[in-house]
Protein backbone atom coordinates (compact mmCIF):
# COMPACT_ATOMS: atom_id res chain seq x y z
CA UNK A 1 0.00 0.00 0.00
CA UNK A 2 1.61 3.32 -1.10
CA UNK A 3 2.16 5.77 1.86
CA UNK A 4 -0.03 8.18 3.17
CA UNK A 5 2.25 11.20 1.67
CA UNK A 6 2.19 10.03 -1.49
CA UNK A 7 -1.35 9.40 -1.88
CA UNK A 8 -1.78 12.77 -0.24
CA UNK A 9 0.52 14.42 -2.73
CA UNK A 10 -1.04 13.15 -6.20
CA UNK A 11 -4.38 13.72 -4.91
CA UNK A 12 -3.70 17.20 -4.32
CA UNK A 13 -1.46 17.22 -8.03
CA UNK A 14 -4.54 15.93 -9.18
CA UNK A 15 -6.36 18.63 -7.80
CA UNK A 16 -4.85 21.20 -9.65
CA UNK A 17 -5.25 19.34 -13.44
CA UNK A 18 -8.77 19.95 -12.70
CA UNK A 19 -8.35 23.34 -11.45
CA UNK A 20 -6.50 24.00 -14.82
CA UNK A 21 -8.77 21.57 -17.01
CA UNK A 22 -12.06 23.85 -15.46
CA UNK A 23 -11.30 26.93 -15.81
CA UNK A 24 -10.22 25.83 -19.73
CA UNK A 25 -13.70 24.32 -19.86
CA UNK A 26 -15.10 27.65 -19.01
CA UNK A 27 -13.16 29.90 -20.79
CA UNK A 28 -13.99 27.33 -24.03
CA UNK A 29 -17.63 27.72 -23.51
CA UNK A 30 -17.29 31.23 -23.44
CA UNK A 31 -15.22 30.74 -26.80
CA UNK A 32 -18.32 28.28 -28.15
CA UNK A 33 -20.75 31.06 -27.54
CA UNK A 34 -19.17 33.39 -29.50
CA UNK A 35 -17.79 31.63 -32.74
CA UNK A 36 -21.37 29.74 -32.69
CA UNK A 37 -23.35 32.79 -33.07
CA UNK A 38 -20.33 33.77 -35.59
CA UNK A 39 -21.31 31.10 -37.46
CA UNK A 40 -25.01 31.26 -37.31
CA UNK A 41 -24.89 34.82 -38.71
CA UNK A 42 -22.43 33.78 -41.25
CA UNK A 43 -25.10 30.65 -42.61
CA UNK A 44 -27.53 31.95 -44.74
CA UNK A 45 -24.26 33.67 -46.97
CA UNK A 46 -22.89 30.51 -46.88
CA UNK A 47 -26.22 28.62 -48.28
CA UNK A 48 -27.13 30.98 -50.24
CA UNK A 49 -24.11 31.09 -52.33
CA UNK A 50 -24.36 27.38 -52.73
CA UNK A 51 -27.68 27.19 -53.48
CA UNK A 52 -27.44 30.30 -56.18
CA UNK A 53 -24.31 28.09 -58.05
CA UNK A 54 -26.05 24.98 -57.95
CA UNK A 55 -29.04 26.41 -59.37
CA UNK A 56 -26.87 28.49 -62.19
CA UNK A 57 -24.77 25.49 -62.86
CA UNK A 58 -28.26 23.18 -63.03
CA UNK A 59 -29.74 25.96 -65.34
CA UNK A 60 -27.00 26.15 -67.99
CA UNK A 61 -25.98 22.42 -67.99
CA UNK A 62 -23.92 22.30 -71.03
CA UNK A 63 -21.79 24.99 -70.52
CA UNK A 64 -17.49 24.58 -70.69
CA UNK A 65 -15.35 26.47 -68.60
CA UNK A 66 -12.07 25.67 -66.92
CA UNK A 67 -12.98 25.72 -63.46
CA UNK A 68 -15.64 23.49 -64.56
CA UNK A 69 -13.31 20.91 -65.58
CA UNK A 70 -10.92 19.12 -63.77
CA UNK A 71 -6.79 20.01 -65.40
CA UNK A 72 -5.76 16.88 -66.08
CA UNK A 73 -1.99 17.30 -64.98
CA UNK A 74 -0.67 18.75 -61.21
CA UNK A 75 -1.44 17.74 -58.06
CA UNK A 76 -4.51 18.08 -55.81
CA UNK A 77 -5.09 20.08 -53.27
CA UNK A 78 -6.41 19.88 -49.90
CA UNK A 79 -7.61 22.88 -47.54
CA UNK A 80 -7.37 21.52 -44.20
CA UNK A 81 -8.89 23.93 -41.04
CA UNK A 82 -7.63 22.19 -38.07
CA UNK A 83 -6.67 24.32 -34.29
CA UNK A 84 -3.32 25.89 -33.20
CA UNK A 85 -3.42 24.54 -30.18
CA UNK A 86 -4.10 20.68 -28.93
CA UNK A 87 -5.92 19.74 -25.73
CA UNK A 88 -9.15 19.63 -28.33
CA UNK A 89 -10.12 15.51 -28.11
CA UNK A 90 -10.06 14.13 -30.95
CA UNK A 91 -10.69 17.23 -32.98
CA UNK A 92 -7.58 17.61 -34.76
CA UNK A 93 -6.51 13.73 -35.30
CA UNK A 94 -10.01 13.03 -36.81
CA UNK A 95 -8.76 15.70 -40.05
CA UNK A 96 -5.91 13.93 -40.40
CA UNK A 97 -7.09 10.44 -40.38
CA UNK A 98 -9.76 12.02 -42.71
CA UNK A 99 -7.24 12.56 -45.10
CA UNK A 100 -5.71 9.40 -44.87
CA UNK A 101 -9.05 7.77 -45.51
CA UNK A 102 -9.98 9.63 -48.32
CA UNK A 103 -6.97 8.24 -50.35
CA UNK A 104 -5.09 11.16 -50.55
CA UNK A 105 -1.22 10.51 -50.60
CA UNK A 106 1.71 12.45 -49.98
CA UNK A 107 3.01 11.77 -53.81
CA UNK A 108 -0.39 13.73 -55.46
CA UNK A 109 -1.66 15.96 -52.69
CA UNK A 110 -0.38 19.24 -51.35
CA UNK A 111 -1.86 20.53 -48.01
CA UNK A 112 -3.17 23.83 -47.75
CA UNK A 113 -2.96 23.94 -44.55
CA UNK A 114 -4.90 26.56 -41.38
CA UNK A 115 -4.26 25.45 -37.94
CA UNK A 116 -0.70 24.61 -37.00
CA UNK A 117 -2.33 20.84 -35.40
CA UNK A 118 -3.07 19.66 -39.00
CA UNK A 119 -0.14 20.92 -40.59
CA UNK A 120 2.27 19.51 -38.41
CA UNK A 121 0.56 16.16 -38.55
CA UNK A 122 0.62 15.93 -42.12
CA UNK A 123 3.75 17.30 -42.49
CA UNK A 124 4.96 14.13 -40.08
CA UNK A 125 3.73 11.67 -42.66
CA UNK A 126 5.39 13.30 -45.40
CA UNK A 127 3.09 15.70 -47.40
CA UNK A 128 4.06 18.98 -48.76
CA UNK A 129 2.32 22.09 -47.71
CA UNK A 130 3.12 24.76 -49.63
CA UNK A 131 1.39 27.74 -47.57
CA UNK A 132 0.40 27.83 -43.80
CA UNK A 133 -2.26 30.14 -42.90
CA UNK A 134 -2.41 29.24 -39.09
CA UNK A 135 -2.71 32.54 -37.64
CA UNK A 136 -6.12 32.67 -39.24
CA UNK A 137 -8.08 30.40 -37.41
CA UNK A 138 -7.86 32.33 -34.33
CA UNK A 139 -10.57 34.99 -35.76
CA UNK A 140 -11.29 34.37 -39.57
CA UNK A 141 -11.96 36.96 -41.38
CA UNK A 142 -13.71 36.96 -44.90
CA UNK A 143 -10.63 38.90 -45.82
CA UNK A 144 -8.65 35.63 -45.09
CA UNK A 145 -10.97 33.31 -46.95
CA UNK A 146 -10.38 35.21 -49.97
CA UNK A 147 -6.55 35.77 -50.18
CA UNK A 148 -6.53 32.07 -49.60
CA UNK A 149 -8.82 31.22 -52.45
CA UNK A 150 -6.79 33.82 -54.63
CA UNK A 151 -3.62 31.27 -54.09
CA UNK A 152 -6.37 28.36 -54.92
CA UNK A 153 -7.38 29.56 -58.01
CA UNK A 154 -3.72 31.12 -59.07
CA UNK A 155 -2.34 27.44 -58.56
CA UNK A 156 -5.41 26.07 -60.29
CA UNK A 157 -4.83 28.15 -63.36
CA UNK A 158 -1.00 27.49 -63.71
CA UNK A 159 -2.24 23.69 -63.70
CA UNK A 160 -0.04 23.05 -60.19
CA UNK A 161 -3.14 21.68 -58.84
CA UNK A 162 -6.05 19.55 -60.91
CA UNK A 163 -8.50 19.43 -57.94
CA UNK A 164 -9.18 21.18 -54.75
CA UNK A 165 -11.20 19.95 -51.51
CA UNK A 166 -11.75 21.37 -48.18
CA UNK A 167 -11.87 19.58 -45.32
CA UNK A 168 -13.13 20.84 -42.03
CA UNK A 169 -15.27 19.87 -38.93
CA UNK A 170 -18.74 20.82 -39.44
CA UNK A 171 -20.46 22.11 -36.07
CA UNK A 172 -23.70 20.03 -35.84
CA UNK A 173 -24.33 20.98 -32.15
CA UNK A 174 -22.13 21.41 -29.07
CA UNK A 175 -21.37 17.66 -28.58
CA UNK A 176 -21.54 16.47 -32.36
CA UNK A 177 -18.74 17.45 -34.79
CA UNK A 178 -18.57 16.03 -37.86
CA UNK A 179 -15.21 15.95 -40.18
CA UNK A 180 -16.16 16.82 -43.72
CA UNK A 181 -14.78 16.48 -47.22
CA UNK A 182 -15.98 18.65 -49.65
CA UNK A 183 -15.13 19.45 -53.30
CA UNK A 184 -14.57 22.76 -54.40
CA UNK A 185 -13.02 22.81 -57.84
CA UNK A 186 -14.21 21.41 -60.51
CA UNK A 187 -17.52 21.68 -59.59
CA UNK A 188 -18.85 18.02 -59.45
CA UNK A 189 -20.96 17.21 -62.29
CA UNK A 190 -22.52 14.17 -60.36
CA UNK A 191 -24.09 16.63 -58.08
CA UNK A 192 -25.59 18.23 -60.50
CA UNK A 193 -27.31 15.76 -62.63
CA UNK A 194 -29.20 14.58 -59.44
CA UNK A 195 -31.54 17.88 -59.30
CA UNK A 196 -32.47 18.02 -62.29
CA UNK A 197 -36.08 18.27 -62.52
CA UNK A 198 -36.21 21.07 -59.94
CA UNK A 199 -34.63 22.83 -62.22
CA UNK A 200 -36.66 21.70 -65.69
CA UNK A 201 -39.57 23.82 -63.70
CA UNK A 202 -37.78 27.57 -63.31
CA UNK A 203 -37.13 29.47 -66.63
CA UNK A 204 -33.80 29.97 -67.63
CA UNK A 205 -31.18 32.26 -66.06
CA UNK A 206 -29.59 35.14 -68.28
CA UNK A 207 -26.69 36.65 -67.37
CA UNK A 208 -24.67 40.20 -67.28
CA UNK A 209 -22.11 40.95 -69.04
CA UNK A 210 -22.18 36.97 -70.31
CA UNK A 211 -22.27 33.37 -68.53
CA UNK A 212 -18.13 33.00 -68.87
CA UNK A 213 -17.28 36.56 -67.32
CA UNK A 214 -20.40 35.86 -64.47
CA UNK A 215 -18.71 32.66 -64.26
CA UNK A 216 -15.63 33.80 -63.66
CA UNK A 217 -16.55 36.75 -61.11
CA UNK A 218 -18.71 34.12 -59.17
CA UNK A 219 -16.95 31.07 -58.83
CA UNK A 220 -14.36 33.27 -56.93
CA UNK A 221 -16.70 34.56 -54.63
CA UNK A 222 -18.23 30.76 -54.32
CA UNK A 223 -15.34 29.55 -53.01
CA UNK A 224 -14.45 31.95 -50.86
CA UNK A 225 -17.80 31.45 -48.93
CA UNK A 226 -17.36 28.14 -48.38
CA UNK A 227 -13.90 28.66 -47.29
CA UNK A 228 -14.97 31.14 -44.85
CA UNK A 229 -18.33 29.78 -43.72
CA UNK A 230 -15.77 25.84 -43.02
CA UNK A 231 -13.41 28.42 -41.35
CA UNK A 232 -16.60 29.40 -38.65
CA UNK A 233 -17.77 26.33 -38.29
CA UNK A 234 -14.51 25.00 -37.60
CA UNK A 235 -14.02 27.60 -35.30
CA UNK A 236 -16.98 26.59 -33.41
CA UNK A 237 -16.33 22.93 -33.85
CA UNK A 238 -12.66 23.32 -32.37
CA UNK A 239 -13.88 25.34 -29.11
CA UNK A 240 -17.21 22.55 -29.03
CA UNK A 241 -14.15 19.98 -29.33
CA UNK A 242 -12.46 21.03 -26.69
CA UNK A 243 -15.05 22.22 -24.19
CA UNK A 244 -16.13 18.32 -24.19
CA UNK A 245 -12.51 17.41 -24.19
CA UNK A 246 -12.31 19.80 -21.25
CA UNK A 247 -15.67 18.25 -19.67
CA UNK A 248 -14.31 14.45 -19.55
CA UNK A 249 -11.09 15.93 -18.28
CA UNK A 250 -12.36 17.37 -15.41
CA UNK A 251 -14.91 14.34 -14.48
CA UNK A 252 -12.05 12.36 -14.64
CA UNK A 253 -9.95 13.98 -12.37
CA UNK A 254 -13.36 14.31 -9.86
CA UNK A 255 -13.50 10.21 -9.73
CA UNK A 256 -9.68 10.06 -9.58
CA UNK A 257 -9.70 12.63 -6.67
CA UNK A 258 -12.88 10.55 -4.95
CA UNK A 259 -10.73 7.10 -5.33
CA UNK A 260 -7.72 8.79 -4.06
CA UNK A 261 -9.71 10.13 -1.02
CA UNK A 262 -11.33 6.70 -0.06
CA UNK A 263 -7.55 5.46 -0.30
CA UNK A 264 -6.20 8.27 1.92
CA UNK A 265 -8.37 7.98 4.48
CA UNK A 266 -8.20 3.98 4.62
CA UNK A 267 -4.48 4.78 5.04
CA UNK A 268 -5.14 7.13 7.75
CA UNK A 269 -7.17 5.10 9.69
CA UNK A 270 -4.78 1.91 8.80
CA UNK A 271 -2.01 4.19 10.50
CA UNK A 272 -3.99 5.49 13.39
CA UNK A 273 -5.00 1.36 13.87
CA UNK A 274 -1.60 0.05 13.67
CA UNK A 275 -0.20 2.86 16.28
CA UNK A 276 -3.12 2.07 18.73
CA UNK A 277 -1.83 -1.53 18.72
CA UNK A 278 1.29 -0.77 18.77
CA UNK A 279 0.89 1.29 21.53
CA UNK A 280 -1.49 -1.36 23.52
CA UNK A 281 1.10 -3.83 22.85
CA UNK A 282 3.49 -1.86 24.46
CA UNK A 283 1.78 -1.11 27.82
CA UNK A 284 0.67 -4.74 27.79
CA UNK A 285 4.62 -5.41 27.52
CA UNK A 286 5.14 -3.63 30.95
CA UNK A 287 2.75 -4.90 32.84
CA UNK B 1 -48.17 51.82 -57.06
CA UNK B 2 -46.15 49.30 -57.67
CA UNK B 3 -46.22 45.51 -56.72
CA UNK B 4 -43.84 44.79 -53.74
CA UNK B 5 -41.53 42.00 -54.47
CA UNK B 6 -38.93 40.18 -51.72
CA UNK B 7 -35.55 41.42 -51.34
CA UNK B 8 -32.47 39.75 -49.47
CA UNK B 9 -29.42 41.29 -48.72
CA UNK B 10 -26.77 39.01 -47.04
CA UNK B 11 -23.28 39.39 -46.51
CA UNK B 12 -20.73 36.97 -45.49
CA UNK B 13 -21.08 38.29 -41.58
CA UNK B 14 -24.64 39.47 -41.11
CA UNK B 15 -27.97 39.56 -42.71
CA UNK B 16 -28.14 43.36 -44.00
CA UNK B 17 -31.68 43.72 -45.05
CA UNK B 18 -34.33 41.79 -45.47
CA UNK B 19 -37.82 42.84 -46.90
CA UNK B 20 -40.59 44.05 -49.10
CA UNK B 21 -39.54 46.79 -51.62
CA UNK B 22 -41.11 48.52 -54.48
CA UNK B 23 -37.43 48.95 -56.39
CA UNK B 24 -34.22 48.09 -56.00
CA UNK B 25 -31.54 50.20 -57.79
CA UNK B 26 -27.70 49.16 -58.29
CA UNK B 27 -24.91 49.42 -60.08
CA UNK B 28 -23.66 46.25 -62.41
CA UNK B 29 -20.48 45.87 -64.42
CA UNK B 30 -22.41 46.93 -66.95
CA UNK B 31 -24.51 50.01 -65.57
CA UNK B 32 -26.67 51.38 -63.36
CA UNK B 33 -29.95 48.89 -62.95
CA UNK B 34 -33.36 49.20 -61.01
CA UNK B 35 -35.26 46.34 -60.81
CA UNK B 36 -38.77 46.30 -60.13
CA UNK B 37 -41.11 43.22 -59.15
CA UNK B 38 -41.54 40.34 -62.39
CA UNK B 39 -38.02 41.02 -63.84
CA UNK B 40 -37.07 38.53 -66.22
CA UNK B 41 -34.14 35.83 -64.32
CA UNK B 42 -30.51 37.38 -64.47
CA UNK B 43 -27.87 37.36 -62.59
CA UNK B 44 -25.35 40.39 -62.68
CA UNK B 45 -22.04 40.92 -61.29
CA UNK B 46 -21.85 44.01 -59.25
CA UNK B 47 -19.46 47.10 -59.58
CA UNK B 48 -18.72 49.27 -56.58
CA UNK B 49 -22.10 51.90 -56.22
CA UNK B 50 -24.65 53.14 -54.34
CA UNK B 51 -27.83 50.64 -53.50
CA UNK B 52 -30.75 52.27 -52.98
CA UNK B 53 -33.71 50.45 -51.63
CA UNK B 54 -37.13 52.03 -52.71
CA UNK B 55 -39.36 50.79 -49.70
CA UNK B 56 -42.93 51.50 -49.53
CA UNK B 57 -42.26 54.62 -47.16
CA UNK B 58 -38.86 56.39 -48.30
CA UNK B 59 -35.56 55.00 -50.11
CA UNK B 60 -32.40 53.44 -47.99
CA UNK B 61 -29.16 54.08 -49.17
CA UNK B 62 -26.20 51.91 -48.54
CA UNK B 63 -22.66 51.15 -50.11
CA UNK B 64 -22.27 47.72 -52.07
CA UNK B 65 -18.80 47.22 -53.40
CA UNK B 66 -18.85 43.70 -54.45
CA UNK B 67 -20.60 40.29 -55.43
CA UNK B 68 -23.58 39.58 -57.01
CA UNK B 69 -27.37 39.65 -57.62
CA UNK B 70 -29.56 36.82 -58.17
CA UNK B 71 -33.08 38.76 -59.76
CA UNK B 72 -35.81 35.96 -59.64
CA UNK B 73 -39.72 37.39 -60.64
CA UNK B 74 -40.59 37.32 -57.36
CA UNK B 75 -37.55 37.69 -55.39
CA UNK B 76 -33.84 39.35 -55.78
CA UNK B 77 -30.84 38.43 -53.53
CA UNK B 78 -27.90 40.39 -52.62
CA UNK B 79 -24.68 38.91 -52.16
CA UNK B 80 -22.91 41.00 -51.30
CA UNK B 81 -19.12 40.84 -50.10
CA UNK B 82 -19.03 44.27 -49.00
CA UNK B 83 -21.94 46.21 -47.98
CA UNK B 84 -22.39 49.10 -45.38
CA UNK B 85 -25.37 51.52 -44.06
CA UNK B 86 -24.40 55.30 -44.25
CA UNK B 87 -23.83 55.68 -40.33
CA UNK B 88 -21.06 52.42 -40.54
CA UNK B 89 -18.76 54.36 -43.10
CA UNK B 90 -16.36 56.98 -41.63
CA UNK B 91 -16.13 59.80 -44.26
CA UNK B 92 -12.83 61.15 -43.26
CA UNK B 93 -11.17 58.11 -43.82
CA UNK B 94 -13.12 57.87 -46.89
CA UNK B 95 -12.08 60.74 -47.95
CA UNK B 96 -8.09 60.31 -47.40
CA UNK B 97 -8.51 56.74 -49.46
CA UNK B 98 -9.54 58.85 -52.40
CA UNK B 99 -7.11 61.14 -51.93
CA UNK B 100 -4.59 58.75 -51.84
CA UNK B 101 -6.44 56.78 -54.72
CA UNK B 102 -5.91 59.63 -57.46
CA UNK B 103 -2.34 60.37 -56.20
CA UNK B 104 -1.64 56.42 -56.72
CA UNK B 105 -3.47 57.03 -60.27
CA UNK B 106 -1.52 60.24 -61.56
CA UNK B 107 1.71 59.42 -59.93
CA UNK B 108 2.18 57.08 -62.98
CA UNK B 109 5.12 54.88 -61.66
CA UNK B 110 5.97 51.67 -63.18
CA UNK B 111 4.99 49.65 -60.01
CA UNK B 112 1.53 51.33 -59.54
CA UNK B 113 -1.85 48.38 -60.13
CA UNK B 114 -3.85 50.57 -62.11
CA UNK B 115 -6.61 48.63 -61.83
CA UNK B 116 -6.52 48.08 -58.55
CA UNK B 117 -5.95 51.57 -57.41
CA UNK B 118 -8.97 52.58 -59.82
CA UNK B 119 -11.44 50.29 -57.78
CA UNK B 120 -9.73 52.06 -54.61
CA UNK B 121 -10.84 55.09 -56.03
CA UNK B 122 -14.20 53.73 -56.63
CA UNK B 123 -14.87 52.30 -53.39
CA UNK B 124 -14.40 55.68 -51.64
CA UNK B 125 -16.38 57.63 -53.99
CA UNK B 126 -19.35 55.07 -53.81
CA UNK B 127 -18.85 55.65 -49.77
CA UNK B 128 -18.14 59.57 -50.15
CA UNK B 129 -21.84 59.47 -52.39
CA UNK B 130 -23.18 57.88 -50.03
CA UNK B 131 -23.00 60.05 -46.57
CA UNK B 132 -23.21 62.67 -48.52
Amino acid sequence: MASMRDIKRRRESIQSTEQITKAMKLVSTVKLQKSRTKAETTKPYFNMMYETVRAMLEKSANMTHPYLTAGNSGKKAVVLITSNRGLAGGYNSNMIRLIAANGFTPEDTVIYAVGRKGKEGLLRKGFEVPKDYSEVINSPLYQDAAEITQDLLDAFQKGEICEIYLAYTSFKNTVVHIPKLLSLLPVKLEEREQSEQKAALTAPMNYEPNEESALNAIIPKYISSMVYGALMEAAASENGARMNAMDNATSNAEDMIAELSLQYNRARQGSITQELTEIIAGANAIE
Amino acid sequence: MADLFKLRVIAPDRNFYEGEVMMVEFTGTEGAMGIYKNHVPLTVILAPGILRIHEVNGVKRAALHAGFVEILPEQVTILAEVVEWPQEIDRKRAEEAKIRAERRLSGQSQETDTARAELALRRSLTRLGVTK
